[in-house]
């Protein structure tokens, strides 16, 4: 009898019934599941959206000299780009100068002048404060006269094409920039006359980025294996050892990479008083402190994921491996090797982005010749006072992780990854 | 029948392991086994099984002695190049290599041509019935089947020692039966020698050409199943293998193998001395459930001893009986389901008889 009912109440579909029922319930589990993540969203948003975006924006908009000297921009759209600019655009031009040298603006036209044209900035400074002086009757007219008498530069097609530049809210000026490229008068793009900088600082930072992840590799993936197979309570030790690091501040860890490899530092004392070294190594402020430093702020990233992924790698294989004849390197080789992958994967993809990206470390122990590119970023939006060009160096650095990033999924994959 | 073809063919000389220098793991191994024999390693959880074979393996340094295979002692030899297959219990298959792969591993590692690696996977693939499962990765098959390719990859390259750990202890029940018969049919097709790890006296029992049964670091025991269950030669063994009624009493005659025993429960006892002590010694008797019979008319029984039924337990195809012996000793006796099943009633006296040879006599410590 038993049976017969479980044959008769065995039909799988629901009534309409049953199926609104089902379908509110499900209704309301992703609505709860929903209302759990808002409010990390909603952080997403504010806290990494948004500067990004902003970021990405600054780096085309610059709107500062079309804000200042709007009037002579304006009559400045017809200007072919030779000779002199006829003589409305120039007396515009004197009572713009004017009016910013009251209100103590010319300073800023200044400087985003200079950018496109060296050594502007001092020829704009003077002739605000020469104008300054005049009435605006008397600049109406003939404040051409006196702009050109002012200084030889305003009767230079140069400047005026810099002004014209300078005037676009919109511009690639900033990208063009970061890549070592300027766009001419006549719209190509070319290498920029005045330096190269930023390129070669990219792969500077990238090659740098390189080898700190070899480093932390090649003293990691020793210490993660020894870590994952020793007892419990040696491993533990050890674990508190290798996250010491995140429980100093940063500041601290760095200024100690000071002590240690300045002129008179620790490591240079050692040297000379064992006679190994007669004048002291010039480590400081190197590429060389830099990479140390940083290997070492950057080692727990690589050790973590490895240890992870190594505790969970059956001893057992290479056992099997040896038992079928294989030798110890070749059965790390073709067994072990393979099965840490996600684990190596992990840490070198995190420390290569945590460290192509990092800025205290380079800036403390650096110097100029190890420096990297978020110091230039950082440079020029504290002092050189350029944030359009530091938004596309960042911004061009986003992109280049993300290219990396995309090439490492193409050819290892990205599901491959085991962070813990 | 394996037990009296030893030729030596491996053997265990003296074998001694000590993982922290202060104590053995294993105490003064030996054994001596014979080519194409099946010896299974029975013991309690801890008592040291792993430990001879990995250190037969070359994973485990041998703390004294010797192990010779062939004549050859390889105690000092590298792992790699000692040529024993190796099963282990959680199968140890690479789980980033196909199956097929998985198999060529060994032949790969002794640089075999691609056609012969081609040719002898696809064979042992047959073999294990996985025919078209080379493509698989380890991740994608059953239990049973892992475990048969591991066993596949530990005879592929043709060892002519075979190790188990443990082999079947993933298995649900049946299938850990259908694979026990799956390795004796290999074993018989091939003839390779194994030493068979096991916790599970079922399994060695039904496998085994010999077994040697393990406590503690020292072999109780080395013997065919049968001897084992019905000549064991110590308490361990009586109480490891099968089941078994315990009493206690003291020797009160010898004469030869045999022993007359008051038992503490009341009564004497004739039994076969195993390992008893001499007269006035304390003793074990042990007596196995299904050699115990509850009181008949017209049988001959050389032992009788009453017993208070305590409980009755319905089986199926046997029915158990838990009986009281006076000083609180507790007695099963277990009786077929036939018509002959006797109908006792509770808290009744009964008397319990069996034959001499059935009994056996332990020293007690
Ligand atoms: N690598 C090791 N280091 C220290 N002690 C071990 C090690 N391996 C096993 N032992 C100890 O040796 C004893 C026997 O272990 P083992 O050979 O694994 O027993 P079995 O396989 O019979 O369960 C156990 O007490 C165990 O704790
Ligand atoms: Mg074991």
């Amino acid at each position: 009898m038993g049976q017969d009912q479980a044959i008769t109440g065995s039909d799988p579909r629901l009534t309409a019934g049953e199926a609104a029922l089902a379908r509110r319930e499900l209704r309301r589990h992703k609505l709860i599941a929903l209302l759990l993540v808002v409010p990390l969203l909603l952080f997403l948003l504010f806290a990494f959206v948004a500067p990004i975006a902003t970021m990405l924006y600054r780096g085309f908009n610059n709107p500062a000299v079309a804000q200042l000297i709007p009037g002579t921009l304006q009559r400045l759209v017809p200007w072919d780009g030779t000779g002199i600019p006829d003589r409305a655009v120039l007396t515009r031009m004197a009572l713009d100068l004017r009016r910013l040298a009251k209100i103590r603006r010319s300073g800023k036209l200044a400087e985003e002048l200079n950018r496109h044209l060296p050594g502007a900035s001092s020829v704009v400074k003077s002739t605000a404060r020469k104008l300054r002086r005049k009435s605006e009757t008397e600049l109406e007219q003939k404040g051409a006269d006196l702009l050109l008498a002012a200084n030889s530069l305003w009767s230079k097609p140069a400047i005026w094409q810099a002004v014209k530049k300078a005037g676009q809210v919109y511009t690639d000026t900033y990208y063009l920039t970061a890549m070592d490229l300027e766009r001419t008068f006549a719209g190509d793009i070319q290498t920029r006359q005045s330096g190269q900088i930023y390129v070669k600082l990219y792969t500077k930072t990238l090659r740098m980025a390189l080898i700190i992840t070899l480093m932390c590799l090649l003293l990691g993936y020793p210490l993660a294996y020894f870590l994952a197979n020793a007892p419990p309570k040696t491993a533990n030790m050890l674990m508190i050892f290798v996250l010491l690091p995140f429980w100093t501040s940063l500041l601290v860890r760095t200024t100690a990479w000071i002590a240690l490899l300045q002129t008179n530092g620790v490591i240079n004392s050692f040297l000379t008083a064992a006679s190994i070294v007669t004048d002291p190594l010039e480590m400081l402020y190197t590429e060389f402190s830099t990479v140390v430093a940083m290997t070492h702020i950057l080692l727990p990233f690589m050790i973590l994921p490895l240890y992870s992924v190594m505790k969970g790698i059956d001893p057992s294989y290479m056992r099997a491996a040896m038992s079928m004849g294989a030798r110890p390197l070749s059965a790390f080789v073709s067994v072990y090797l393979p099965n840490t992958m996600p684990g190596l994967s992990a840490g070198a993809l995190l420390v290569f982005i945590i460290s192509v990206g990092y800025y205290i470390t380079p800036a403390l122990v650096g110097g100029t010749k190890g420096q990297m590119i978020s110091n230039i970023i950082a440079f020029h939006m504290q002092q050189s006072n350029n944030w359009g060009l530091a938004a596309a160096l960042g911004t061009l650095l986003l992109v280049l992780i993300l290219t990396l990033y995309w090439l490492y999924d193409r050819f290892v994959g990205a599901a491959n990854i085991k962070l813990g | 029948m394996a037990a009296d073809r030893v030729d030596g063919y491996l053997r265990f000389r003296n074998v001694k392991k000590s993982y922290d220098q202060k104590t053995l793991v294993v105490k003064d191994f030996n054994l001596e086994l014979a080519k194409g024999e099946f010896l299974t390693l029975l013991g309690p959880s801890g008592s040291g099984k792993t430990t001879v074979l990995m250190m037969m393996a070359g994973f485990e340094s041998v703390t004294s002695g010797d192990i010779l295979l062939d004549g050859n002692p390889i105690t000092r030899t590298a792992p790699y190049k000692r040529n024993i297959g190796m099963v282990f219990q959680n199968y140890a298959l690479f789980p980033h290599m196909s199956i097929a792969e998985n198999l060529a591993y060994p032949l790969k590692v002794r640089k075999k041509s691609k056609a012969e690696i081609a040719e002898r996977v696809q064979r042992y693939l047959d073999l294990i019935e996985l025919g078209d499962f080379g493509n698989r990765t380890p991740g994608q098959l059953s239990g049973g089947q892992r475990q048969r390719v591991a066993l596949a990859r530990a005879l592929i390259f043709g060892p002519s020692l075979v190790l188990m750990d443990e082999p079947l202890g993933a298995l649900d029940k049946k299938l850990r039966e259908q694979m026990q018969l799956e390795i004796s049919r290999l074993h018989q097709k091939l003839g390779f020698t194994v030493i068979y790890v096991t916790h599970d006296q079922g399994e060695a029992l039904t496998m085994s050409d010999r077994i040697a049964v393990f406590d503690r670091g020292v072999v109780q025991q080395c013997a065919a199943p049968d001897v084992l269950y019905e000549q064991p030669a110590n308490a361990f063994v009586a109480d490891f293998i099968g089941e078994n009624n315990f009493l206690p009493g003291v020797v009160t005659r010898r004469e030869g193998d045999w022993v007359r025993v008051r038992i503490s429960g009341g009564g004497e006892i004739e039994a076969r001395c195993a390992d008893c002590g001499d007269v006035g010694s304390d003793c074990l008797i042990s007596v196995r459930p299904e050699k115990l019979f509850i009181e008949e008319a017209g049988h001959d029984y050389d032992n009788r001893f009453g017993a208070l039924l305590k409980t009755r337990l319905y089986v199926g195809d046997f029915i158990r009986y838990f009986f009281e012996l006076d000083d609180g000793t507790e007695v099963v006796v277990k009786v077929l389901n036939d018509h002959a099943a006797p109908e006792l009633s509770m808290s009744e006296k009964s008397l319990l008889l069996s034959r001499r040879r059935d009994c056996f006599a332990f020293a007690r410590k």
